[in-house]
């Protein structure tokens, strides 16, 4: 287990610096000119072009750029200005001209607002995902599980950000329930903070839930038909004790897993969430910084996605490995 | 196609016993004819895409269409876009050309993508294998929307859109294809017919291209029928953040994005597009889990979520 965890460690450190020098390389060789798409099309000034052309080290080769970024990476970089210098602290994913700011300054400012949203989100799709799967495969063939497939089906079909659009409109424009969101610190008002996310909570789990209750209801079925549930059964156990000990175990499992290999699924949603609802979180900077055509803010976006996205797949073969030894051992 | 292979008759047969699935392909098949009728139907309606209908819209009341249901007439078969006038039946059905169109092509892009990398892991040596696998694998973990957002950002405007979309969405969307294509290359290449052909002296390529690849056709088309309606999604996504086609070309994400203003004096405008859309990912959907069940029914489910 310990060898296999050393290799899988040590491949996702190789991914991840294959990754940088391939996202560097691509959005730094490809364009016609990077210091133009750093310094923002509609903001730029010839001055300001010709200092970030220099701070850039354009003139240099491009291995030479590729490494005072992997630099700035580990140890922080200087970055300059014209007649003056910024420090952009480790990790350094870069520095916006458009905005004066690090990137990984911005990203932080904005990270309560996605962490706020997806933690919600995710506490509603785990809890109703699971709990509908599992009803549904206990009710196997009957109405209940009939319409919750057909639920998942058509679930499946609808995009987030029609849901979340028609939500809006129904819940704050015609019924007026409750006002549009707008973003409400936690540490500022708890009930306010709750009530302006309450609709974008329920909107990504409904969109998540679809595979989570999937999932859940396949591994109920396979774990109800195994010999130690039978066996369970035959000594007479109470079925409340059956399935909440015994199958349930068995059955969620996978969705550990599951759970850390979605995340590519769940940041999608979460950046169409954030746009649909004008959440100021880090799919709004995605967006943004696309529109505007912030190449350092895109480009550390890019690398920070990655990073999450390596980082909890190998997190996810470890735990799949530590419930399943077969993995380790071949 | 035309010979009915039995296998094909087969397939059929299975096919059309699953209603859902023939209600999918129904609805399907009528897309695709309104895509490519779009300007034969525009001109049967009398109207075009880019007049501007001043007179339809309401001025006093920032150009909320005159009428019920967003002005929807004998004229105007689904009414008239708000402030402009133009005429919304032909724009949706431009709309319907581009969906499919993106989608149809990234599809192509990521089965060819899929199946050349597929066969060249599982024929190729164990180096190259264990590369292609783990390439694969990070592409399948990679958000197809988020990186295409910032692929776009650096592709100048010189080049069209559409074209654009699908091989951005093809190029990064192949990882699935090609873990198929190559667990099914695996289990091909050690059968009986593969070690006599290359007992006859054929070489790798031919292999690949007579004995793998026809063997190859059920797997992948079943999960190309499920990637269409992704890429429906996919480039919905795309135009509705502000990234897809650019104006005056008209696409239902681009139509969504704008009728957010739009939400309490012209409901039509919201729904329209937001109903194309369903209909088409529930379509297609729905079509190629029918393909699935008639061509392997004891597979597992394979459709995954894109946004």
């Amino acid at each position: 287990m310990l060898g296999y965890a050393v290799r899988r460690i040590g491949g996702a450190a190789a991914v991840l610096l294959i990754m940088s020098a391939v996202v560097y390389l691509l959005f730094y060789l490809m364009p016609a000119n990077p210091a133009q798409l750093v310094c923002g099309i509609k903001t730029c000034t010839p001055d300001r072009l010709a200092v970030i052309s220099h701070s850039l080290g354009l003139d240099e080769p491009l291995y030479l750029q590729y490494w005072h970024f992997l630099v700035g990476l580990v140890a922080g970089r200087d970055i300059s200005m014209g007649p003056s210098t910024v420090h952009c602290a480790a990790p350094c994913l870069g520095y916006s001209f458009q905005y004066t700011e690090p990137v990984l300054q911005m990203i932080l400012d904005r990270l309560p607002v996605s962490g706020s949203l997806v933690v919600g989100a995710a506490v509603l799709w785990l809890s109703f995902g699971i709990g509908i799967g599992v009803l549904s495969a206990l009710r196997r063939g009957r109405w209940v599980d009939h319409t919750v497939n057909a639920l998942v089906l058509g679930g499946l079909a609808v995009p987030i950000f029609i849901t979340g659009l028609l939500a809006l409109m129904v819940f704050c424009v015609y019924l007026q329930w409750i006002p549009f969101p707008t973003w409400v610190p936690l540490d500022q008002d708890p009930l306010l903070w709750a009530q302006n996310l309450i609709l974008p909570w329920i909107v990504l789990a409904l969109t998540t839930m679809p595979v989570y209750v999937r999932m859940s209801r396949a591994g109920m079925l396979e774990t109800l038909a195994e010999d130690h549930i039978r066996t369970a059964r035959a000594y007479g156990l109470p079925e409340r004790q059956v399935i909440g000990r015994h199958a349930l175990r068995g059955a969620l499992s996978p969705l550990i897993t599951l759970a850390a290999l979605d995340v590519a699924a769940i940041l999608t949603s979460s950046v169409l969430t954030e746009s649909v609802f004008g959440l100021p979180g880090i799919g709004q900077l995605t967006v943004q910084a696309v529109r505007n055509v912030d190449l350092p803010v895109v480009v550390g976006l890019v690398l920070l996605i990655g990073f999450v996205i390596v980082v909890c797949n190998t997190i996810a073969d470890l735990l799949y490995a530590a419930v399943d030894k077969r993995v380790s051992v071949s | 196609m035309t010979e009915a292979r039995p296998g094909f008759r087969v397939f059929l047969g299975r096919f059309r016993t699953d209603r859902a699935a023939v209600f999918g392909a129904v609805v399907a098949g009528l897309l695709v004819l309104l895509a490519l009728l779009a300007p034969v139907l525009t001109a049967l309606e009398g109207q075009d895409i880019s007049s501007f209908h001043n007179d339809l819209v309401d001025s006093a009341r920032g150009g909320v269409p005159i009428g019920p249901l967003g002005g929807m007439s004998g004229q105007h078969w689904l009414g008239v876009e708000p402030q402009t006038g133009r005429d919304l039946f032909a724009r949706v059905a431009q709309g319907a050309q581009i969906s499919l169109l993106v989608a149809v092509s990234a599809t192509v892009v990521q089965v060819f993508l899929g199946v050349v990398v597929g066969l060249a892991a599982g024929l190729g040596s164990k180096l190259l294998d264990t590369v292609l696998t783990r390439l694969a694998d990070i592409a399948i973990a990679f958000p197809v929307i988020i990186f295409s957002l910032a692929l776009l950002t650096i592709v100048p405007d010189s080049v069209p859109r559409p074209l654009l979309l699908a091989v951005v969405i093809g190029v990064l969307g192949w990882g699935g294809t090609a873990r198929i294509a190559r667990g099914q290359t695996l289990s091909l290449r050690t059968r009986d017919f593969v070690a006599a052909a290359r007992l006859s002296g054929a070489g790798g390529f031919r292999v690949a291209r007579r004995e793998i690849l026809p063997g190859l056709a059920a797997p992948v088309i079943t999960y190309a029928a499920l990637l269409l309606p992704t890429n429906v999604i996919t480039e919905a996504a795309l135009s509705f953040l502000g990234v897809g086609v650019r104006p005056p070309t008209s696409s239902w994400g681009q139509m969504l994005s704008t009728a957010t203003t739009w939400f309490r004096s012209d409901v039509m405008y919201v729904l329209i597009p937001a109903f194309m859309v369903f209909l088409t990912v529930l379509s297609f959907t729905l079509m190629g889990e029918g393909v699935r069940v008639a061509l392997d029914p004891r597979t597992t489910r394979l459709t995954r979520k894109a946004g």
